[in-house]
């Protein structure tokens, strides 16, 4: 196979004038925003991937006069932070995208549920947020942000945990359907999209869908920014287009033995070498919202899976059985057979679990627990086992 | 409607149906253990999950309305392997020592794993049981966090039906558990005792302070007479723990049980709600006409009941500062209690330091009413033990009696003649619609003008209700009254109460005399009673009782020979300086933490 480089893209730092944009959508219909942004296939990237355009739809479809858009920048993932430098570097074009998104929708009022460990950027944020305030005042645009901070619990990530949150209560996962689109923030429509979603809403607007669907493949779309983390000489943050192989994107960031990359983070998928060349990174083979932790061959995958399953059995909101009690056993059930209390075929009936735990879950938390549990148990047994 | 297949048969049912009720209506029960009816959804158990066709995950029955086209498969492999997944992955992380739980039989999570064979245990033990401690500081209710399966039943117990909030989820991940402000004990928080908690808990760690082996051993002493005292809402109850159907009424069947069993003396706590009648009707008397006519700046109103032990508690924690409007009459059971050991051992010639007062209650609150140092105005602790009607049921099998086959027995005398008015305490609106019947017609000489007595407007299952009486031709010495509109309000479910005495409180409602019962559908639905519950059980035993009020030949408290008797020989008046001495008490304030 050819090998192509890895295009870097620069349209997420970008600077740029604000006051454009809002110019431009106050006099574009709400449906025609919704429809720019169906059109250009954006897809969330937060991770899930779900098409901000019908997200933004199914909210503006929505009756009632009361609807939210909250942001969410609780970015909680091991091993992303890309959002973090988004707010330092371009926090006017957060905003911006809210606006989008509340013309969009048809909502007054925004939220920024900003994680906990990120107080540092408030009075950055607030400074920004004055200014826009004004602009907002200046364009006759009925909408205005507040921040909240979250408290350190990886859960309110988790969306409608997240809600919770906000509304002071404990942040634990609510059932779906209703979706958040219906019933979201104090029980109203709200559209909540990560912090890099509503920055590529900004770009799509300024550029138009079809400049960003020049970039990235069929199913995934434009260009997308990655924590670069791990064995890598060039760790950081990088905006890169959307389609590459992990083959590309190792031969780029790799130190020359990488023997896997963890591509999502702890709810993420644990990729091979023997899988770079015909994996792709994005949604069409394994989806990432930003994280890419590259092991060479120095690591012990033990050590990498322990620490994952360490970390979800403590951030487990605890509500359902099957990730509370079910990530416990993965993690004493991984040591156990390292210590030989159990043997190796104790394994499979952890996969089993594994399988359970994200058929059975009730939220994505535990229902991602398996991705890199089934990944890294299927590629590296021996490693767990001896 | 919307049609769906449930494992292939076609269903229809009304929107917003969920998967498990459509699936009930095709004969398929899926098992739950988060779910309660009373409860709002949590779907947190996940033992409840489906299958449907084409979708990846599985779904929560409980939690998932019904869509058009649904295709839902209960027992399909990814159902099944997923269910016993959830029920071994919820037996790793409890105390199964089953043969030694009090729950033993009656565990819904035993039940399950029985259902499911799931025999050899094929996860990794996580509990550690020495780092757990069974909390018995409260004498109502036993807080083992060892059995707990985190379903949330009593977190939402307590918040949605009781808005006391005094058990709520702590921490996260493995570290998740139901705890109390600060994990302190139930004792030293602001619950109420109103065990509604344990009515709903799944497994054996929330259940009563048990005092079964301390009444045997009064039995067994030939030193001691032991008289036991029923409440009105376990004659309606009793029979569900023995094979009866909800709403059966035993009252004969359990007065033999109770002479079987080697109680002294069989007697009833319906005689002294009668008593709390008398009392608790001319002590709103006395405060309407120090309001009315007196003036009196300083009289309390409205005056609020004081029979339900989880109202005083509630009140003395959230709204102490109505302390002074809540009736100075202790509860039936507490009245009663004061008599065994001082008229009943005067009349029937026994030294109250002989006696010992049992009382059976649909009630864990009335435990810790018991035990409060106000209630021990005989000299002597006025109730020994309180036992709920699920203790009794016990008892009765210990003993192996076959409560289907006894006789009907009645009750001693001395306290043991009750009347319709007694009866109706056990249920929401109860001791409102009986001090109407006497003080209405205390005031008036006629009878309420209601049919037959039963003044509907107080009844039935509205958290909270708003009734009035035009009081006219009044008696002389009550001429003051004439023409005034006697306004009542009636709660049941502390979250009701809060709503109503906030509605008090900011002038939004004014009335003169409030009933509140602390469990929904009064004493019938109390925390002592048997388990299950809901709202429809609830009804059944609401119908039993006006039932049983309709079978009395006496139906007015005021005309329950007893209590002439009672006046005559030994208290003299209702509110006179005997009553005063035995019958009345004060409450404490409380802080909310």
């Amino acid at each position: 196979m050819e090998h192509k480089h890895v295009k870097r893209v620069d349209l997420i730092f970008e600077k740029v004038e604000c006051r454009e944009i809002l110019e431009k959508i106050v006099k574009m219909e709400p449906d025609a925003i919704c429809q720019e942004v169906l059109e250009s296939d954006l897809k969330g990237r937060g991770g899930a991937g779900f098409p901000t355009g019908m997200k933004w739809r199914f909210a503006a479809n929505e009756t009632g006069s009361i609807k939210y858009i909250v942001c969410n920048a609780d970015e909680g993932e091991p091993g992303t932070f890309k959002d973090r430098e988004i707010l330092d570097q371009v926090p006017g074009k957060v905003f911006c995208g809210m606006a989008i998104a509340s013309r969009a929708v048809g909502a007054k009022k925004g939220y920024v549920y900003l994680r906990g460990e990120y107080k540092f950027l408030i009075p950055r944020l607030n400074e920004e947020l004055i200014k826009f305030h004004q602009m907002m005042d200046e364009f006759n645009h009925n909408f205005r942000i507040q921040i909240r901070l979250g408290s350190g619990a990886y859960i309110c990530g988790e969306e409608s945990a997240l809600f919770e949150s906000i509304e002071g209560r404990r942040g634990e996962p609510r059932n779906k359907p209703p979706y958040p689109t219906s019933i979201g923030l104090f029980g109203k429509p709200t559209a909540i999209n990560n912090v890099e979603t509503l920055v590529h809403a900004v770009v799509i607007i300024k550029y138009g869908a079809s400049h960003f669907k020049e970039l990235g493949t069929k199913d995934s779309r434009g260009s997308k920014v990655f924590s670069v983390s791990g064995d890598t000489p060039k760790s950081g943050i990088f905006e890169l287009e959307l389609g590459m192989s992990v083959n590309e994107f190792v031969e780029e960031f790799g130190d020359g033995d990488t023997k896997a990359v963890q591509v999502g983070g702890a709810s993420g998928f644990c990729v091979p070498r023997k899988r770079f060349e015909e994996t792709i990174i994005g949604f069409e083979g394994v989806p990432t919202g930003g994280s890419m932790k590259l092991f060479n061959s120095t690591r012990s995958m033990y050590n990498v899976l322990h620490n994952y399953l360490d970390f979800f059995t403590e951030e487990s909101c605890g509500q359902c059985t099957p990730c509370r009690v079910g990530c416990q056993q993965l993690l004493k059930g991984v040591e156990a057979v390292k210590r030989g209390d159990k043997n190796s075929k104790y394994l499979d009936e952890l996969v089993k679990l594994a399988k359970t735990m994200k058929r059975a879950s009730k939220c994505g938390l535990g229902q991602s627990v398996g991705n890199a549990f089934g990944s890294i148990v299927e590629n590296f047994k021996e490693e767990i086992i001896y | 409607m919307v049609s769906l297949s449930i494992n292939g048969m076609l269903v229809k049912v009304p929107k917003g149906t969920t998967v498990l009720d459509a699936a009930k209506k095709q004969n398929f029960r899926i098992p739950t253990l988060c779910h309660h009816d009373d409860l709002c959804v949590a779907g947190n158990c996940r033992v409840c999950v489906v299958e449907q066709l084409g979708g990846k995950a599985l779904l929560a029955a409980c939690a998932t309305p019904v869509s058009e086209g649904m295709q839902i498969l209960t027992n399909s492999l990814k159902v099944r392997s997923a269910r016993k997944h959830v029920i071994e992955l919820l037996l790793s992380e409890h105390n199964a020592d089953c043969t030694k739980c009090y729950k033993n039989g009656m565990c819904e999570l035993q039940n399950l794993s029985n259902e499911f064979c799931v025999g050899d245990h094929l996860f990794l033990e996580l509990i550690d049981l020495k780092n757990y401690t069974i909390d018995r500081f409260s004498p109502s209710i036993q807080k083992d966090d060892s059995k707990c399966i985190r379903c949330q039943r009593c977190v939402r117990t307590c918040e949605e039906l009781q808005g006391v909030n005094a058990l709520t989820v702590a921490h996260k991940g493995e570290n998740q558990k139901i705890s109390t402000f600060e994990d302190l004990s139930m004792a030293e928080v602001i619950c109420t005792n109103c065990g509604q908690c344990i009515n709903r808990c799944p497994t054996g760690a929330l259940v009563e302070r048990t005092y079964l082996d301390e009444v045997w051993d009064a039995i067994l002493d030939p030193k001691k007479h032991v008289v036991v005292q029923t409440a009105p809402a376990v004659r309606v109850g009793l029979g569900e723990e023995l094979g009866f159907e909800p709403g059966s009424r035993v009252t004969g069947k359990m007065v033999s049980a109770l002479k079987r069993l080697g109680f002294d003396s069989v007697l009833d706590t319906d005689f002294s709600a009668d008593l709390t009648i008398m009392e608790e009707g001319t002590e709103l008397l006395t405060r309407l006409k120090k309001a009315l006519v007196d003036k009196d700046p300083t009289v309390a109103l409205p005056m609020t009941t004081s029979c339900s032990p989880g109202w005083i508690k509630f009140i003395e924690h959230s709204f102490p500062e109505y302390l002074p409007n809540v009736s100075t009459c202790k509860s039936p059971q507490q009245m009663f209690g004061a008599l065994a050991k001082t008229y009943y051992s005067q009349v029937r010639k026994l030294e109250p330091k002989d006696v010992v007062s049992v009382s059976i209650m649909p009630c864990t609150a009335k435990k810790y009413e018991a035990n409060r140092p106000e209630m021990r105005s005989s000299g002597y602790k006025d109730v020994d033990y309180v036992l709920t009607t699920r203790e009794l049921a016990r008892m009765i099998k210990q003993a192996g009696i076959d409560f289907n086959k006894l006789k009907e027995d009645k009750y001693d005398s001395l306290m043991g003649v009750s009347t319709g008015a007694g009866v109706i305490f056990g249920a929401t609106g109860g001791v409102m619609e009986a001090a109407l019947r006497t003080a209405y017609e205390i005031i008036t000489g006629r009878e309420v003008p209601f049919e037959n007595l039963n003044i509907t407007a107080v009844r039935g299952m509205e958290g909270v209700r708003v009734a009035s009486v035009q009081i006219e031709e009044c008696k002389e010495e009550w001429s003051f009254l004439n023409g005034v509109e006697l306004k009542c309000a009636v709660a049941h479910g502390l979250v009701n109460a809060r709503k109503l005495m906030n509605a008090v409180k900011s002038g939004e409602l004014e009335v003169h005399f409030i009933e509140v019962m602390a469990c929904p559908g009064g004493c019938l639905g109390g925390g002592g009673q048997p388990i299950p519950t809901n709202e429809k059980i609830r009804k059944k035993r609401t119908e039993a009782i006006y039932a049983e009020d309709m079978s009395m030949k006496i139906r007015k408290s005021h005309e329950n020979p007893e209590i002439i008797r009672i006046y005559k020989e030994f208290l003299g008046e209702p509110l006179g300086h005997k009553s005063h001495e035995l019958l009345h008490t004060h409450y404490t304030k409380r802080v909310r933490y």
